[in-house]
């Protein structure tokens, strides 16, 4: 392990700046989906509402899926699968996302997205000139993870944007909630460019705290849609139960996917991100064994990480268990969010745990 | 990708259950069955059996699960033994009416207390009652074949028809080699091939759970057998594997002493080095403990102990655990003879190894009447002075740029033969007496290395030697269970890998002879709800088996004409509500 290397001032003041412009830029993107939103609002869709209605009156039928390339003029050279929903699901068409079907709002939304695109690229190389500028991985104390953090999740984002699937829903609570993590680590969490204490440094520093990360940014992108999920999913229960919901309601939440959809969303992300999370709580365990001479001591880091774990756990069974998936399960995930983001900023800061870093 | 066509659909009442003409969904997991039904009925063994099945169901692993985690929560905020027995020590002190209440709630112990053991316990005979089913049932389920195709598979979640002008048996066989091919287990059923795939999501959720057992036995079996202990080491000094030298000890209740690794160290030198400038200036950057060490068989071998880097000798790991300074001084009595040199390691007492300590002269020295007597020094040490008149006796870092000792000294009755447990780092003065310069102040005095502290009315003196040496302390650790908790959570993670990323799930192909004498091929597919995939599958298979059965011309026009457009178009295949299916 290197540590006589000095750390590098000027680099350091690079990366800096570069996290700085990409809140800049973040911000620009900031108000690109506010204007998007802002315009989508001009569309009046309700098909919601028109859905529910439907189905109310025919008792009828099922969602079809028609699959890539399929319907031939005379010869199907594609058979067309016809797919039911799944049982008990309400059937609801996704919202038109955030633009409303309207062109100036989807102007504004690809603009939010190129901008994200740009601030991206700017924190992504912030983090990386951090790096080059301590000679070690850029996670040695919490403003160092807060910007990774940030970074992975936007990177999550763009990935699942690239590759063609429906998430430009995130991208307003997404880009704000990336603003205010950035405030918080470039004021309140700000730690000079620096060197690591001998307990961090290990090679299992980066493979523990990068999938710690990693897990973080996505369960994060779980959370939120599970909590617009709560928000959407009343809001469809009042429409079948023929209530009225507000206006704010009927504009916002009406051009979010339908319930069953972000529901999917989110139980897709935790699932796929559990074994990973798995994964790091035991990477961690085998660190601790070498830096301090016992694998488990129910350190409060480890104990928080542990109550994660289970969180999730209980979550996954829930959704398995009758009775319980649905909102049951969704406050499920919630709760053991709150328990990551507890382990994250609570630990750290008001609890005293082995775990405690140099500068926070 | 795939494009959504929405029509609308829902169902109301009809939920988790399979329905319908059969069972094309059962067993299709091995989850456990959820009981409606109410309490038991039938006397003792009702109960019981009534009993065993709510321990077994997963609403009952849900509440415990969270049970677990709700319990995990108070030892995470209150101090506990098992981690820094002081600190639960000043909790006390400071709580006085709650302690005992924490007390009585093991609050200082949670993770040992009986109420956090028995919901785990709890969890695990709940997990086993449940698994050992679970298993058996999917070893018959592996054992017998996919059930037949249900009689109407519009019904099924995906679904998907057209005619062809090959016959329903070279339908039927193509099929089975398509579906084989794409390793499903195949067989022909009637007029219709049964497929299933994915078997291997129940093996990984069986196996993760098996692996959860293992991770708790490694670690009863670790806890029970390990052997824990730490032994403070001054430069040039070494130290043996055996029970009595260590300074602190503890040991599992199945441990046994001759299962020490027999093994010896010396510490060569200890090095540590400090960020010397900005705002981290103090902060340690490395720590390096080398050691000459011998196994049984009596070869020296080198080696380098690093706070991450434990040395490994045999079952046995030694830690660094914490390092401080061991100032080297010498006493004299009055006729100028030394009673007492050596190395006394100080304790550190914050960030910059500001360190306090004793120096305990127990014989030797006599007093100028040549009486036997004791001597003993409180000792502040600081490896930085700032400089006199500069605040406290206290470091401004932790190398040893100015090191500053100042030492008190008493003499008379140290005590150590009174039978107590003598803390070797604080001094017991009831039965001493400071020394005192004639006209009353106490003898105390700030020095440099190599300076020599003289004791009044020729008491001797004291000399803080030039030689400072350091000391590293070290934590030997014996668990055995490591090897198998590693092999548990390696095939933990493996297991669920598999339970959540293998979807298991069924295909049907049937083909019968249509009135017009052409074939009607329906495919559908059935799978946990979660799967997404299952549409796409079924297209893809259905292409593939178009090769043998290409579509015949549609006699009448199809049905859609648009299929770019989103509108919401009229219901395919029969208009029935969906059905459920059990996931
Ligand atoms: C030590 C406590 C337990 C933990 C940490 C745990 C964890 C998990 C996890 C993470 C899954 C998700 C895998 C998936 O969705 O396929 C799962 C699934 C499952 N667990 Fe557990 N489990 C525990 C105890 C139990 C118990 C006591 C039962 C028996 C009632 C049980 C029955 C099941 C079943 C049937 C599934 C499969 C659910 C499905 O098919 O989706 N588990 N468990």
């Amino acid at each position: 392990m290197i540590l006589a290397a000095e750390t590098n001032e000027s680099l350091a003041q690079m990366s800096n700046t570069l996290v700085y412009s990409s809140m800049a830029v973040y911000t620009l993107a900031f108000l690109a989906h506010i204007a998007e939103w802002v315009f989508g609002s001009r569309s009046k869709v309700g098909r919601t509402a028109a859905a529910l209605t439907e189905q109310k009156q025919a008792a009828a039928a099922a969602v079809s899926v028609q699959v890539k390339g399929a319907g031939g003029t005379t010869v199907l050279d594609r058979p067309k699968v016809v797919t039911r929903a799944a049982a008990g699901a309400r059937d609801v068409p996704d919202g038109p996302g955030a633009a409303g079907g309207t062109v100036k709002g989807d102007l504004y939304g690809r603009i939010a997205v190129s901008l994200t695109v740009l601030a991206f690229a700017l924190e992504a190389a912030g983090v990386v000139v951090r790096a080059i500028s301590v000679q070690r991985a850029p996670w040695g104390n919490m403003y160092e993870f807060s910007t990774t953090f940030s970074t992975v999740a936007v990177g999550v984002y763009l990935a699942f944007l690239l590759a063609g699937k429906n998430v430009r829903w995130i991208g307003l609570p997404l880009v704000t909630t990336v603003l205010l993590d950035l405030g918080v680590a470039t004021t309140l969490l700000y730690t000079e460019s620096d060197q690591l204490v001998p307990a961090l440094d290990s090679y299992w520093l980066w493979i523990h705290v990068s999938t710690a990360i990693f897990c973080g940014a996505v369960l994060y992108l779980g959370a939120v849609a599970t909590l617009l999920y709560l928000f959407r999913d009343s809001y469809e229960n009042k429409l079948a139960n023929g209530g009225t919901p507000s206006g704010f309601a009927r504009s916002v939440l009406e051009r979010l996917p339908a319930a069953a959809t972000l529901d999917k969303f989110a139980y897709r992300v935790n699932a796929a991100i559990f074994p990973l999370w798995t994964f790091t709580i035991i990477a961690g365990a085998i660190w601790a064994g070498d830096a301090w001479g016992r694998y488990w001591g129910w350190d409060a880091k480890e104990v928080w990480s542990f109550i994660t774990w289970v969180g999730y756990a209980a979550y996954l069974h829930a959704r398995a268990t009758a009775g319980w998936k649905g909102r049951k399960a969704a406050y499920i995930a919630l709760i053991a969010f709150g328990c990551f983001l507890f382990n994250y900023y609570g630990v750290n800061i008001f609890v005293s745990s082995k775990h405690s870093y140099a500068g926070v | 990708m795939s494009k959504t066509e929405t029509t609308d659909a829902t169902d109301t009442a009809d939920t988790d259950r399979v329905t319908g003409d059969d069972a094309a969904g059962a067993d299709l997991s091995t989850a456990p069955r959820e009981e409606t039904t109410g309490g038991p009925t039938l006397g003792v063994v009702g109960w019981i059996r009534w009993f065993w099945r709510q321990l077994t169901s997963m609403r009952v692993a849900l509440i415990l699960l969270f049970l677990l985690s709700l319990g995990a929560v108070p030892g995470s905020l209150i101090p506990q033994t098992s981690a820094d027995e002081m600190k639960v020590a000043d909790f006390k002190k400071a709580h006085e009416t709650l302690t005992p209440l924490y007390e009585k709630l093991q609050l200082f112990d949670v993770y040992s207390s009986v109420w956090f053991s028995a919901i785990y316990i709890l969890l695990f005979v709940s997990l086993i009652g449940c698994i050992v089913p679970r298993t058996w049932q999917f070893v018959g389920q592996l054992r017998g074949l996919p059930p037949g195709a249900p009689k109407r598979l519009t019904r099924l979640p995906a679904y998907t028809t057209w005619r062809t002008e090959a016959g329903p048996e070279e339908v039927r066989e193509a099929a089975l080699a398509v579906l084989k091919g794409r390793r499903f287990r195949a067989r022909a059923a009637g007029d219709a091939v049964a497929a299933e795939k994915g078997y291997l999501r129940e093996a990984g959720n069986l196996l993760f759970h098996l692996a959860l057992i293992v991770m708790l036995v490694a670690f009863a079996w670790g806890q029970l057998f390990k052997s824990e202990g730490g032994k403070l080491v001054v430069e040039g000094d070494g130290f043996s594997n055996t029970l009595t030298q260590y300074d602190d000890f503890k040991s599992g209740s199945q441990f046994g002493v001759d299962e020490l690794e027999p093994f010896s160290f010396t510490l060569d030198s200890f090095t540590g080095t400090y960020e010397k400038s900005g705002p981290q200036r103090g902060t340690p950057r490395t720590f390096e403990a080398a050691v000459t060490y011998t196994r049984g068989d009596g070869k020296d071998e080198k080696a380098v102990i690093r706070v991450n880097e434990p040395l490994e000798v045999g079952d046995s790991k030694v830690y660094l655990i914490a390092h401080g300074y061991a100032p080297v001084v010498t006493v004299k009595d009055g006729r100028g003879k030394v009673v007492y040199r050596g190395a006394v390691p100080l304790l550190p007492i914050d960030n910059n190894i500001t360190s306090t300590g004793a120096i305990k002269v127990m014989d030797g020295y006599r007093d100028k009447n040549g009486k036997p007597e004791q001597l003993g020094f409180k000792a502040f040490f600081v490896p930085t002075f700032a400089g006199a008149g500069q605040g406290d006796m206290f470091s401004q870092f932790p190398a040893l740029d100015f090191p500053v000792m100042a030492l008190t000294g008493y003499h008379g009755d140290l005590r150590v033969n009174s039978g107590l447990p003598q803390n070797v780092y604080q001094l017991d003065t009831s039965k001493m007496t400071q020394f005192k310069v004639e006209g009353g102040t106490g003898v105390a005095q700030r020095m440099r290395p190599g300076e020599t502290m003289t004791l009044p009315d020729g008491a001797g003196s004291i000399t803080f030697e030039k030689e400072i040496k350091e000391w590293a302390s070290f934590q030997v650790s014996q668990q055995p269970g490591n090897g198998l908790a590693l092999a548990g959570a390696v095939a933990a993670i493996a297991g669920l890998t598999g339970s959540l990323f293998i979807h298991r799930r069924r295909v049907w192909v049937r083909a019968v002879r249509g009135e017009d004498g052409t074939t009607v091929v329906e495919m559908a597919g059935l799978g946990r709800s979660e799967s997404a995939k299952l549409p796409e599958e079924l297209a893809e298979l259905a292409v593939a088996l178009t090769a043998t059965a290409p579509p015949a011309p549609e006699p009448a026009a199809p049905e859609s004409a648009d299929p770019e457009s989103a509108a919401p178009e009229p219901a395919e295949a029969e208009a029935e509500a969906s059905e459920g299916v059990e996931k």
